[in-house]
C-alpha cells in the first residue's frame, strides 16, 4: 500500500514537487536512451558527446544513431501523453485514446495506400501520407460528430470516431488482404517503433507537435469548465463549439504528427492520462503537462527496453509498451483508486 | 382500471389479472420487421452460389422436397454457413449490448473483457507458431484464448468485489498486452501464414460447416436466455451502483452474471466466425437509435446482428465474385455508415 499511501497523501499542494520528479524522470529516460543499446556508452561520454562532440565512436553512436530516435521519442511522448489527456477529457470517456478521432485509422490507410499503390517503402516516405490520412479522417470525424443540433457532444464525438475508425480500418484490411506484399511492409509500421527514423523526421513533425502543445495548454481551462457539464460551462461564459474545436485540433496535430512519424503507439496515449490523474487529480491545467512528461518517460523507457532485451537485435517500441506497460498499468489499477472522469 | 400513471410515450401497458407488463411498441415493431428481413435475406443467401436456387426451390427443400443434389448443396454446404453467420451475429450483438450497458459506455465492446484480443492471440498463435490449419484447431485455439483471457482479467479486477470501472481499465490494459503479443507473432510470420492469419482476424464465414454451427447453437441455446435474465439486473444497474445496491440488487452476483454471459457469447461467436468486431459495437447502437430508450435493447440487437452479418456475407460473395471478401470487412462498410447516418439525423438525444 506504500504507493497508494504516498499518492493519496500528496494532496494538491505538492504538485510543483511532483512536476520536478516527472521532469527528472524524463531527463533520466533521455540519458538512458542516449547511453544504452547494443553498445553501452558511459554517462560521462554521453555528456561529452552532447556538450563537446569529438571524433570518438561514442560520440558517433550518441549523436548519429541514438540522438535522432531520442529526440523523436521525446516529441512523440509529449504529443501522445497530452493528446490522450485531451481526448479523454473531451469525450469524458476513460476508454478514449488519441486514435479515437480516426487518427490511427486514417494514418494507417494513408500509409497502406502509399505502399500498395505508389510503391513507397521507406518510413520517411510514408510520413506525409500518414499525416494527410490522419488529418482527413479527423476532420471528417469531427464534422460528423458535431453535425447534430447540439454541436459536438462527448457521446457523438466518441461514436463518430469509433464508427469511422472501424470503416477506415476495413478499407485498410481489404487492401492488405489483396496485397500480401504490402502487408509484409505495413506490419512493421503498424506496431509502432522509433527505429530507423532520422533527424529529418523529427524536424518535420516538430512544428506540428509544438503548435499542438500550445493549443492544448490554451484549451485546458475551457476543458475544466466543460467537465462540469455543458450547461454549466455555457453559464460560465464558455463558447462550447470553439473550445471543442480547439481541443480536437490539438489532438489531431499532436496524435497525427506522432502517429505519422513512429506508427500508432496507441497504448501510451491511453494509459498515461490515467497515471497522471492519480498524481494530480482531474484539473486539466496540471493534467495535460503531467501527461506529456509521463508520455516522454514511458515512450523512451519502452524504446530502451526494446533495445536491451533482444540485443543485438531489438524489439519494437509498440510491442514493449504493450507487453511491459500493460502489466504495470494493471498492477497500478489494482493498487490505487483511479480518478474517475 | 386506469393506467394514466404508467403511460409513457411509445409504451403500452398490458394487463391480465394481477400480471401487467409494459410493452415498448416501437421496439416490438422494429424487431418484427427486422426478423422478417432476416428471414428474407437468409433465403436469398442460401440460394446464392455457383448452383443458384430460387426461393421457391429453397422452400421445396425446406419442406422435404427437392432433388438429391439440391438437398445436398443446400443442407450440407450453404445452410451451415448462413446459420453460422446468423448465430455469430446475434451472439456478438448481444455481447456488445451487455458490455455497453454494463460499463455505461457506448465504446465498451467485448474487447474490454479481453475476449476478442484473447481469441485473436490464440488463433494467431495456432496459425503462425503452431502451423495449425484444420477447421477445428483454429476455432479451439481462439476459444481457449478468449475464455482464458476473460477469466484472468476478471480475477485481476477482483479486489474485495468487482468494480465496473476497474474491470474496464484492467480489460483495456490486458487487451493491449494481448494485441502487442499478436503483433509480435505476426512480425515473425511467413507470407502464407500472414495472409491466413489476416483473413481470420478480419472475421470470415468461408468454409463453415456443421462442426462450427453445432457448438455455437448449443452455446446460444443456454446463453441467450441467460442474457435476457441478466438484463433485469442491468436495468437497475443503469441508475448507478449505489442505487442498485439500495434497491436490493445483489450487485456482485449480478455483475458476475453479466460479465460471464457477455464473455461466453463473444467467445463462442469469435471462435466460429473470427473477430467480426464491428458488430458488437455498431449493432447495439443502431438498435438503440431505432428502438429509442436509454440502453441497447437485447432482442432487437440479436436480430439486427444476425441480419447484418448474413446480409453482409451475401454481399461479400457478390461484390468481387467469384472471389469473396471476409465478412468482417463488409459489416464495417455497411454497418458503420448506417450508424453515422443515424447519428446525423438524430432526432432525439440518447445516452449510452
Amino acid at each position: 500500500m506504500t504507493v497508494a499511501g504516498t499518492l493519496t497523501r500528496t494532496g494538491r499542494g505538492s504538485r510543483p514537487a511532483w512536476l520536478a520528479v516527472l521532469v527528472l524522470l524524463a531527463v533520466v529516460a533521455v540519458l538512458l536512451s542516449l547511453g544504452l543499446g547494443a553498445q553501452t556508452v558511459h554517462p560521462a561520454d554521453v555528456w561529452q558527446a552532447i556538450v563537446d562532440p569529438d571524433t570518438s565512436d561514442a560520440t558517433a553512436v550518441v549523436r548519429e544513431l541514438r540522438g535522432p530516435r531520442t529526440v523523436l521519442g521525446v516529441l512523440c511522448g509529449l504529443a501522445l501523453g497530452a493528446a490522450g489527456a485531451l481526448m479523454q477529457g473531451h469525450t469524458r470517456n476513460p476508454i478514449a485514446d488519441p486514435g479515437l478521432l480516426g487518427v490511427s485509422a486514417g494514418a494507417s490507410l494513408g500509409v497502406v495506400v502509399a505502399i500498395a499503390f505508389l510503391g513507397i517503402g521507406t518510413f520517411h516516405g510514408y510520413i506525409w501520407f500518414g499525416f494527410a490520412g490522419a488529418l482527413a479522417a479527423s476532420v471528417l470525424v469531427f464534422a460528423l460528430g458535431s453535425a447534430g443540433s447540439h454541436g459536438p457532444t462527448p457521446v457523438t464525438l466518441a461514436l463518430a470516431g469509433m464508427a469511422l475508425s472501424a470503416l477506415l480500418a476495413s478499407f485498410t484490411s481489404s487492401i492488405l488482404i489483396g496485397n500480401p506484399e504490402t502487408m509484409s511492409v505495413f506490419r512493421f509500421w503498424v506496431v509502432g517503433s522509433l527505429a530507423g527514423r532520422d533527424m529529418t523526421t523529427a524536424w518535420e513533425v516538430a512544428p506540428f507537435i509544438l503548435a499542438g502543445l500550445v493549443l492544448a495548454a490554451v484549451n485546458s481551462p475551457a476543458l475544466n469548465a466543460l467537465g462540469l457539464g455543458e450547461d454549466v460551462a455555457r453559464a460560465l461564459g464558455q463558447n462550447i463549439a470553439l473550445a471543442r474545436t480547439a481541443g480536437v485540433a490539438a489532438v489531431v496535430l499532436l496524435a497525427g504528427a506522432a502517429t505519422a512519424a513512429v506508427g500508432p503507439l496507441v497504448f501510451a496515449g491511453l494509459i498515461v492520462p490515467h497515471l497522471a490523474r492519480v498524481i494530480t487529480g482531474p484539473d486539466h491545467r496540471w493534467l495535460i503537462p503531467f501527461s506529456a512528461l509521463l508520455g516522454v518517460s514511458l515512450v523512451l523507457l519502452a524504446d530502451v527496453t526494446g533495445r536491451m532485451v533482444a540485443r543485438p537485435a531489438e524489439l519494437q517500441t509498440g510491442i514493449v509498451l504493450a507487453v511491459v506497460g500493460a502489466p504495470f498499468f494493471i498492477w497500478l489499477v489494482r493498487r490505487i483508486r483511479m480518478v474517475r472522469l | 382500471m386506469s393506467s394514466t400513471l404508467l403511460e409513457l410515450p411509445g409504451r403500452r401497458v398490458l394487463r391480465a389479472g394481477p400480471v401487467s407488463a409494459v410493452v415498448p411498441v416501437r421496439t416490438v415493431v422494429v424487431t418484427v420487421l427486422a426478423l422478417l428481413a432476416t428471414v428474407a435475406v437468409g433465403v436469398l443467401a442460401v440460394g446464392r452460389g455457383d448452383f443458384p436456387m430460387t426461393p421457391q426451390t429453397v422452400w421445396e427443400v425446406a419442406t422435404g422436397g427437392g432433388t438429391r443434389i439440391e438437398r445436398h448443396i443446400l443442407l450440407n454446404l450453404r445452410l451451415p454457413r448462413v446459420l453460422c453467420g446468423l448465430l455469430a451475429g446475434a451472439a456478438l450483438a448481444v455481447a456488445g449490448a451487455l458490455t455497453q450497458t454494463f460499463a455505461r459506455n457506448p465504446l465498451a465492446s467485448p474487447d474490454v473483457l479481453g475476449v476478442t484480443f484473447g481469441a485473436s492471440a490464440g488463433a494467431v498463435t495456432a496459425i503462425v507458431l503452431g502451423g495449425v490449419t484444420g477447421a477445428v484447431g483454429v476455432p479451439l485455439a481462439a476459444l481457449a484464448g478468449a475464455l482464458l483471457s476473460a477469466a484472468v482479467i476478471y480475477l485481476l479486477a477482483w479486489r474485495q468485489g468487482i468494480d465496473g470501472y476497474r474491470l474496464v481499465l484492467i480489460g483495456l490494459g490486458a487487451g493491449q498486452l494481448l494485441a502487442g503479443y499478436t503483433s509480435w507473432v505476426l512480425l515473425r510470420a511467413e507470407q502464407v501464414d500472414l495472409t491466413r492469419a489476416n483473413i481470420w482476424l478480419s472475421g470470415s464465414l468461408a468454409g463453415r460447416d456443421w462442426t462450427h454451427v453445432r457448438p455455437l447453437a448449443a452455446a446460444l441455446l443456454v446463453l441467450l436466455p441467460a442474457a435476457l435474465a441478466v438484463t433485469v439486473a442491468l436495468r437497475v444497474l443503469q441508475f448507478g451502483e449505489d442505487t442498485a445496491r439500495g434497491l436490493g440488487l445483489r450487485l456482485q452476483t449480478a455483475q458476475l452474471g453479466v460479465v460471464v454471459v457477455a464473455a461466453a457469447l463473444a467467445a463462442a461467436a469469435v471462435a466460429s466466425a473470427g473477430p467480426i468486431e464491428f458488430v458488437a459495437f455498431v449493432v447495439p447502437q443502431i438498435a438503440l437509435r431505432l428502438c429509442g430508450g436509454s440502453r441497447p435493447p437485447l432482442v432487437a440487437s440479436a436480430v439486427f446482428g444476425a441480419l447484418l452479418v448474413v446480409g453482409c456475407d451475401l454481399l461479400a460473395r457478390i461484390v468481387i465474385a467469384p472471389a469473396e471478401l471476409p465478412v468482417g470487412l463488409v459489416t464495417a462498410m455497411v454497418g458503420t455508415p448506417y450508424l453515422l447516418w443515424l447519428l446525423l439525423r438524430r432526432s432525439r438525444r440518447t445516452s449510452a
